[in-house]
């Protein structure tokens, strides 16, 4: 593969903790197009290491795009600007030698830096315990096969349950809004016949753990499906929004 | 003294683990809510123990270094996990995984905890189902299945190229649901950095609070360790990058035998190294061999465009030499396949891969059914390659990707220190020498919902309710211990920085410890490894201080364990003088290249105790095949 490295500028977020002032710090860079964005903060992490200097904080752990750890805004775009791509997968080929590249963390209320890139998404988590689940205990479960579910069926369930959890939903809102992470949780048990039990109670206790986490209501702008890494479509919402009408209609009764 | 008593129940395989649970000691149900138990990783046996536990009523303290327990790496398994149950009617059966399963890993696992992990794989994709995990599913509404290597029959659940996410979201949601409940308390964001042992017990853990740099004690009645393999000792592997061996190695340094740590397994499918600066290696999952075949060109140096290179002077080497399995042969045969045709200088791009071609499966079904088979898997690939496999072969090389051994447990998954229980990959039980594909999420699982629940509450059976005290000497000298450490690294301010010696590691241990090896090369390994240890504890640079966030000094205490790992990884290989699974001695093969193992002297599971770095004693637990008969392993 090719070995002609591009050099580009990078005017990262450096901030040390929750309670003080962040600023860009810029550093020149020279990589191989090959590499992925996070691998060339590996070498430049490297690099300041090296001359005794902290290494910048970011977060990530698969590198294939799946457990959400990762999470950087590249010049606006969180996860960059290449659709259903998530940071760790972006490639230094996407940029052009001599490009100036400025990178942050996801920007939320709900989302306090810890330091630098690293941001403390815990909100995310409360709304699952509220009701991200269906109730029942191990060991007390029919065969696989006593229910039947339709391919498309599963295959809508699955579309809405690969949300990787990481948050650019929330960073790409400009209310700061998690609805489209919340409505593919609530749409994949909401589609499955295992979700009907608890489908309403469901929705209403993901949605008051939502808005009591400190995230905003959702506006309709798309931006969060735009950003999506995963591409989870915001029909996922107009589900749930169906969803938690019935249900404020059932607590009326 | 370590004690090796595998407490495998008497009487007839098919009727062991149905009679102990029978004979297992039962806690009063208003006795349970008296026990604390630690769970410490919230992968799918760390994640599905801890919300089981929870359910059946102990107090759960579930401990993840990540920021939420859904993070864990069991997440990044894509291909499937196998089960039992029969459903395309194609002759398997609890026997026949079991089978498949003891025969993949070479005759090396212990035969009793090898058929429960058969017996309870249905049960899994039950409580997966009704967790309203979105499995595959067939037009008629029932479930799909796909072939994984090493088996003949269809017994793969999947969810497109994504099964490990949606088990772990599944064990994830099971977990919330009881932290909801009040039954599991979540510690995110601590490290595991000591097991406390009060009276020759596991009572406790000492973590470092990952944001605050604080060293935290806790206490409970009995310890389970669910915190994944140790791939990363290679440096590039397809770990994920915080994926570590620390957990297991500091509970090994207090007293927990370490087992057969050098069955490492090399997967067949991952994409090439693209060069010098990569930090991570990423699998393609083996279910594209259901489809793709491999080949590579028979004429070295070929140079014409691989679309132009005719059938006569293409190599299909699994398909020639294995021609009952073919490209679907178990991963350490396909992998060292793959080297040899490499080393042959057969290997294209470079000479370090061989092609995995999809020509003749899109020939057979067309494209549009290729994509709905893989197609995550085909944008995963172009995405990091910039080629399209639909057009053009992919490029495969073998990369570090499971780790077959683990700290050493009996068949109630406990360690040789009381109280200490290990699940997942972190233990050694079920795979012997080599796992099969879309076995070890069928193992974590297994182990956190369907072992662990019973036998914790079996030990617990005969345990006091008293905690140990957190203030008492055991607990702060285990924290004074750590501070030490990480004080030390901090102040050595060398010239290296912790990737430049974590990257010599890994080249020393892929060379002479990776898909084959010798009694030379172990053994200038074993000195070479040894040496860098010191040059770790003279040379290193670990910046930062330890009173905040400091990932630098995280992954410093990684690297100082894994290089204590990586030599007794050598040691083992040198001692097992034989070939059997992934563990390739190249002084013991037949003229054709096959493995010979040599069952008289090496039928036992190799278990270390730790003395000091670099000294070990070996004892030996002796496998006992009662029911299977041990067969030279053939796939041709």
């Amino acid at each position: 593969m090719k070995e002609n490295k591009i050099n580009l500028t990078l005017k990262i977020w450096r901030q040390e903790s929750v309670q003080t002032k962040g600023d860009f710090e810029e550093f020149k860079v020279s990589v191989s197009p090959d590499a992925s964005i996070l691998e060339m903060f590996d070498e430049l992490n490297n690099n300041l290491e090296k001359e005794g200097k902290i290494p910048i904080a970011f977060e990530s752990d698969c590198r294939e795009g799946i457990c959400g750890t990762c999470g950087l805004v590249i010049n606006g775009h969180p996860h960059g600007n290449k659709t259903h791509t998530a940071t760790c997968q972006l490639h230094m080929r996407s940029f052009k030698d001599g490009e100036t590249i400025y990178i942050e963390p996801f920007r939320a209320k709900a989302f306090p830096v810890l330091r630098d890139l690293m941001v403390d998404r815990e909100g995310l988590d409360i709304i699952q315990q509220a009701g991200g689940y269906i109730s029942f205990n191990t060991g007390s479960a029919p065969d696989g096969n006593a229910i039947p579910i339709s391919k498309e069926t599963a295959s809508f369930a699955l579309d809405a349950a690969e949300c990787i959890g990481c948050g650019a939903c929330v960073a790409a809102c400009k209310n700061s809004s998690a609805m489209l992470f919340v409505a593919a949780k609530v749409s994949q048990f909401a589609l499955l016949p295992q979700g009907q039990p608890e489908r309403y109670e469901r929705v209403q206790k993901m949605i008051i753990a939502h808005d009591e986490s400190g995230f905003g209501s959702c506006t309709n702008t798309y931006a969060c499906e735009a950003e999506c890494p995963k591409g989870i479509s915001i029909s996922n919402i107009a589900r749930m929004n169906r969803d938690y009408f019935v249900s404020n209609m059932k607590l009326q009764d | 003294m370590i004690n090796l008593d595998s407490k495998v129940p008497e009487g007839n395989l098919t009727e062991k683990w149905m009679n102990h649970k029978f004979n297992m000691k039962l806690v009063n149900p208003a006795n349970k809510r008296k026990f604390d138990v630690i769970v410490v990783g919230t992968g799918l046996a760390g994640a599905g123990a801890a919300a089981t536990l929870g359910e059946l009523g102990y107090k759960v303290k579930a401990f993840t270094y990540h920021d939420s327990s859904r993070r864990a790496h069991s997440i990044g398994a894509q291909g499937g996990i196998n089960a039992a149950k029969d459903y395309q009617n194609d002759g398997d059966s609890i026997y026949r995984l079991f089978y498949d399963t003891i025969k993949g890993g070479d005759f090396r696992s212990r035969e009793a905890n090898t058929y429960r992990l058969a017996e309870v794989s249905n049960n899994i994709i039950d409580q997966c189902v009704a967790q309203g995990v979105p499995f595959a599913r067939e037009y008629g509404g029932t479930l799909a299945n796909r072939s994984f290597g090493g088996a003949q029959v269809s017994r793969t659940f999947y969810a497109r190229g994504e099964t490990g996410q949606q088990l772990l979201l599944g064990a994830y949601s099971s977990l919330n649901r009881q932290i909801k409940l009040g039954s599991v308390e979540m510690y995110h964001r601590r490290e595991m950095l000591d097991v406390v042992v009060v009276d020759g017990k596991a009572k406790g853990i000492t973590v470092r609070n990952l944001l605050t740099g604080e060293i935290e004690s806790y206490a409970a009645q009995a310890v389970v360790l669910a915190t994944g393999g140790y791939s990363n000792v290679y440096f590039l592997s397809t770990s994920a990058m915080m994926s570590n061996a620390t957990a297991a190695w500091r509970a090994h340094k207090k007293g927990a035998a370490f087992a057969n740590p050098c069955y490492t397994q090399i997967h067949p499918t991952c994409l090439p190294q693209h060069g010098e600066d990569q930090s991570k290696l990423v699998l393609m999952s083996e279910s594209l061999r259901n489809d793709g075949r491999i080949w590579v060109p028979n004429i070295v140096g070929e140079k014409r465009a691989v679309n132009d290179i005719p059938e006569s002077d293409r190599d299909y080497y699994l398909e020639r030499r294995y021609p009952s399995f073919g490209n679907l042969a178990p991963r350490d045969i396909s992998s060292r396949s793959a080297k040899y045709a490499c080393d042959e200088g057969k290997g294209v791009n470079g000479g370090r891969s061989v092609y995995l071609d999809f020509a003749d499966a899109i020939a057979r079904i067309g494209e549009d059914a290729v994509r709905e088979k893989y197609g995550n898997l085909f944008e995963m690939y172009e995405n990091i390659t910039d080629e399209n496999p639909y057009k053009v072969p992919m490029q495969i090389y073998p990369a570090p990707h499971y780790s077959m051994g683990g700290l050493w447990v009996d068949y109630n998954l406990m360690g040789t220190i009381p109280g200490l229980f290990v699940g997942g990959e972190a233990n050694f039980s079920d795979h012997g020498a080599n796992r099969l594909g879309a076995s070890a999420l069928m193992q974590g699982l297994a182990d956190g919902y369907f072992v662990l629940p019973y036998s914790i509450g079996n030990y617990l059976g005969d345990e006091k309710p008293e905690k140990a005290d957190v203030n008492g000497a055991d607990f702060k000298e285990a924290e004074e211990s750590v501070k030490e450490s990480s004080n030390k690294m901090l102040s050595i301010n060398g010239k290296q920085t912790v990737d430049d010696i974590h990257r010599k590691l890994g080249k020393l241990l892929i060379d002479k410890v990776g898909m084959s090896r010798d009694e030379a090369g172990l053994k200038e390994v074993i000195k070479g490894i040894s040496d860098l240890r010191e040059e770790f504890w003279t040379d290193v640079k670990v910046v930062g201080n330890s009173e905040d966030i400091n990932l630098n000094l995280e992954r410093a205490g990684r690297v100082a364990d894994f290089i204590e790992l990586g030599e007794l990884m050598a040691v083992d290989a040198l001692d097992r003088d034989e070939s059997c699974g992934a563990h390739f001695r190249e002084e013991h093969q037949t003229d054709d290249g096959e493995a010979i193992r040599n069952d008289e002297e090496y039928a036992y599971v190799s278990a270390w105790e730790f003395e000091e770095p670099g000294k070990w004693n070996l004892h030996k637990e002796h496998l006992e095949f009662e029911s299977v008969q041990l067969a030279t392993r053939s796939y041709k």
